[in-house]
């Protein structure tokens, strides 16, 4: 029987692609592990290996074809004696049509990042209110969480040459994530350095060169390998200050992507924001937006102290509106008010506000007007943002990806009740990752992160709707 | 590394002697008829299964992180030749390989994969995290180096029970440069543990080529500091590995402490799926695919002895399809893990 080559995905979160070029022609015979075709994926260009072998009989979609779905067949593979009229042709043909067809959901898509299996809401469609640290009528230009992280580390890179990156691949490969993408040709090898995987080294080697006052960038691949490097994090960074009576601190900002993924498993899926937001002497930043990852990671880098700051690789392709001006920095500690609003209050932050945005739209539907706040922020946390909104709506939900016990959510709580104890109409809701470990099973996975849904009936709860 | 010829003895008594003093890891074990088919066998099991998977990732059947094997099957199939029953494994995330090597069922790894019930984690640990009781393999790990401090705990709890097994740690070129390695390192020669230290030098960490991250890359002698000896050994050739396997193996359970084999291997594919592979040539890729392959070196000896015909082969290769071809039907149909199951085995 005829085999079909279908089009492969080539990353976890890939569902279509480019087909770029063909190697093969038909005609020609391919032996397993040949290449035939090359294909582009948001972050790189792939080689298509043949699985089986055989002579390729007829292709299906044509080089440069853009768009082409995950699992569209895109040629065919005779067996052993097999002629080309031996061919499902019209099923195939079939799956071209589709495979050509436009793709109207594509908007519907929260990003290039976005996967099939990790229960990501989309992209926000409703208006953000505005910044008061933006002056009003700045111009705005669309631009990806990725872009805006390097973009803020280049500008602070050419402000300052106390100023280098250095991590596992952010120089020759650019970036495991891209992040990094073109500050090696751009600063060269003395201020974009790869180091070996050694985090607890290099993390201590970046204090020690803060504590004499360079300002490192330390890009950790991902923050669950910073687990290795934790301790110099939190005895040696958080504390030098405080332990020298203030002669020395550690002015340097650890960044890279916290959190789920999709389908990595437990190892590679957890939420640190609420470890480091435990230290006194760190300050922790979790941004959503493109704007405020720029603003945001610029402050960090000038912050005389350590930072932590936890992106998120699902939202690295997000784009969203950031201001044109020629140093746009933003205030850390902060939260900003996402969405006005005045019969209940959330509180999230990082990916946590993809599951808030899409369940604060549904219950705009059910007549309950939500204030949404993005407490970018994690320590030092902004209080009085939230109690100012608390007072007014009487009700509130925080919303998270970490795990329950001694969550972000659990501190706010715990903060508001004291603080705000008379103004709650009813009992603070928090709304986290499930408490186990991340399972792979894309169902399970599913059931571990929070949803949509959750978010939704916490708010009627607390509405008593 | 054109095959070398052997003869054909009765090689594994041969192989099993104990080890001579002037090892080297250059050594070519003996292989007979048996030993060349089984290797044959088993790393085609390997390659097959690896291409499988990599379809199947294409297909969106596996998601996440997915490593192949593919270009190093003889390291674990010529250390697998040289154990005994009760001996440990212990690997990174590029583990599937080591997995079929220690007899796991294809179907249970592969079910694994696609994050299935039937999966030797009930689905729960994905391509990087599988482990058997049975078979004494502990994992399946996924922070890079961490294997190597548990690989000699495995040890430690051999000499703790006083029976002679050996563990094996393997892992990369690149978590070697790791500090809980040195500290591992030091411990198993301070208390003579038996631990076999294998280092698959693939010449790449992700994009790192080794020379970019390591101030000394003769791996075999990372253990110097801390006197535990270490070999070079063309992890191409599976009569190689087996031969120092064979040598190490007798170190360890004699008691003489921990020991090192740096294996020069080399992956074929990228990194993981979506390693695009931009830093090395093809070039290099299919100089060593087409000069080194260690399938195609025992294919071509087992020819050249006659050990065994091309039709002999062709059964061989169609035995080996089908154990995939299973594995991969029983991967897709077998349902996902209960919903239950998310809030089972956290704590005894
Ligand atoms: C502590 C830690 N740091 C970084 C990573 C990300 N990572 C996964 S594999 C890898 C490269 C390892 O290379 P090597 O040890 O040579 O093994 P190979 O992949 O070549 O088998 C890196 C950096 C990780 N998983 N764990
Ligand atoms: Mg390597």
């Amino acid at each position: 029987m005829p085999i079909e080559i279908l089009m492969p995905a080539l990353s976890p979160t890939m569902e279509e692609g480019t087909l770029s070029k063909w190697v093969k022609n038909e005609g020609d015979t391919v032996k397993s592990g040949d290449v035939i075709a090359e294909i582009e994926t948001d972050k790189a260009t792939m080689e298509v290996e043949a699985v089986d072998e055989g002579v390729i009989g007829k292709i299906l979609i044509p080089a440069g074809t853009e768009g082409v779905k995950v699992n569209t067949a895109i040629a065919v593979l005779l067996q052993d004696g097999e002629s080309a009229d031996a061919m499902a042709a019209p099923k195939a043909a079939e799956k071209q049509a589709e495979a050509a067809a436009p793709k109207v959901e594509e908007a519907e898509k929260p990003t290039e990042q976005g996967s099939a299996s990790a229960p990501v809401p989309a992209a926000p469609k409703g208006e953000i209110a505005a910044d008061p640290d933006i002056p009003a009528g700045t111009e705005m230009v669309p631009t990806t969480v990725r872009e805006a992280l390097r973009d803020a580390m280049a500008e602070e890179m050419r402000r300052d040459d106390d100023v280098f990156v250095m991590g596992e691949e952010v120089a020759e490969y650019q970036g495991a994530y891209k992040i990094t993408q073109g500050l090696l040709q751009e600063f060269g090898a003395r201020r974009v350095i790869d180091t070996p995987i050694t985090e607890h080294g290099f993390a201590g080697v970046g204090v020690g060169a803060a504590m004499t006052g360079l300002k490192p960038i330390v890009e950790f691949m991902t923050f669950n390998f910073a687990m290795q490097a934790i301790d110099q994090i939190i005895n040696s960074a958080a504390k030098t200050l405080y332990m020298s009576g203030g002669q020395m601190g550690a002015p340097i900002v650890f960044r890279g992507p916290n959190g789920a993924a999709a389908r990595v498993a437990a190892q590679h899926s957890q939420c640190y924001a609420a470890w480091y937001s435990h230290i006194p002497g760190l300050k922790v930043v979790m941004p959503y937006t493109a704007a405020d990852a720029k603003g945001l990671l610029k402050a960090a880098i000038r912050d005389p102290n350590p930072v932590i700051f936890l992106e998120n690789e699902i939202l690295y392709g997000q784009s969203f509106d950031v201001p044109k001006m020629d140093d746009f920095v933003l205030p850390i500690g902060k939260a900003r008010v996402h969405k006005k609003g005045n019969d209940a209050t959330v509180v999230s932050f990082g990916i946590g506000m993809t599951y808030a945005i899409k369940a604060i739209a549904e219950l705009e539907k059910d007549g309950i007007d939500v204030e949404l706040i993005d407490l970018r922020t994690i320590r030092p946390m902004d209080l009085p943002t939230i109690i100012e909104s608390v007072r007014k709506t009487g009700r509130l939900v925080v919303v998270e990806e970490g795990y329950p016990q001694s969550s972000v959510g659990t501190e706010i709580a715990t903060r508001v009740m004291q603080q705000a104890f008379d103004y709650l109409d009813a009992p603070i809701l928090t709304i986290a990752g499930k408490d186990v470990p991340m399972p792979y099973a894309a169902n399970l996975e599913k059931l571990a992160l929070p949803n949509v849904g959750e978010v939704v009936q916490a708010v009627k709860t607390v509405c008593y709707k | 590394m054109a095959p070398r010829k052997t003869a054909s003895t009765s090689s594994r008594k041969t192989a099993a002697k104990p080890a001579k003093k002037d090892f080297t890891g250059g050594t070519i074990a003996d292989f007979s008829k048996e030993d060349d088919l089984k290797a044959y066998r088993e790393m085609l099991l390997i390659r097959r299964f690896e291409e499988k998977a990599g379809q199947l990732y294409g297909m969106g059947f596996i998601g996440g992180f997915c490593h192949l094997y593919i270009g190093q099957e003889a390291v674990v199939v010529g250390m697998q030749l040289a154990l005994k029953e009760g001996d440990q494994v212990i690997t990174g995330y590029r583990d599937h390989g080591h997995m079929l090597a220690c007899g796991m069922s294809a179907r249970g790894v592969m079910a694994e994969l696609t994050g299935r019930r039937g999966g030797l984690s009930k689905g729960k640990g994905g391509s990087m995290h599988m482990f058997s009781k049975e078979k004494h393999f502990y994992g399946g790990h996924g922070i890079v180096g961490a294997q190597v401090s548990l690989g000699t705990g495995l040890a430690f709890a051999n000499k703790y029970r006083g029976n002679d097994n050996v563990s094996l740690a393997y892992f990369g070129d690149g978590a070697a440069n790791q500090g809980q390695v040195y500290e591992s390192f030091n411990m198993a020669a301070l208390w003579k543990l038996p631990v076999i230290y294998i280092i698959e030098n693939n010449r790449y960490a992700m994009g790192t080529a080794v020379s970019r991250a390591s101030a000394q890359t003769d791996f075999s002698q990372r253990g110097a500091s801390f006197n535990i000896p270490g070999f070079q050994v063309d992890g191409m050739d599976v009569r190689a590995v087996k031969a120092a396997a064979d040598e190490a193996v007798e170190h360890c359970r004699s008691g003489k402490g921990p020991i090192i084999l740096e294996m020069q291997t080399y992956r074929y594919r990228g990194h993981s799926m979506s390693d695009p592979a931009k830093y090395r040539s093809k070039d290099e890729v299919q100089k060593m695919r087409s000069e080194h392959d260690p399938i195609e070196q025992v294919r071509a000896r087992l020819l050249e002895n006659k050990w065994a015909s091309e039709d002999d082969l062709k059964q061989i290769d169609k035995d080996v399809r089908d154990i995939v071809a299973d594995s991969a039907d029983f991967a897709q149909a077998d349902p996902e893990p209960d919903a239950s199951e998310l809030y089972t085995d956290i704590l005894l």
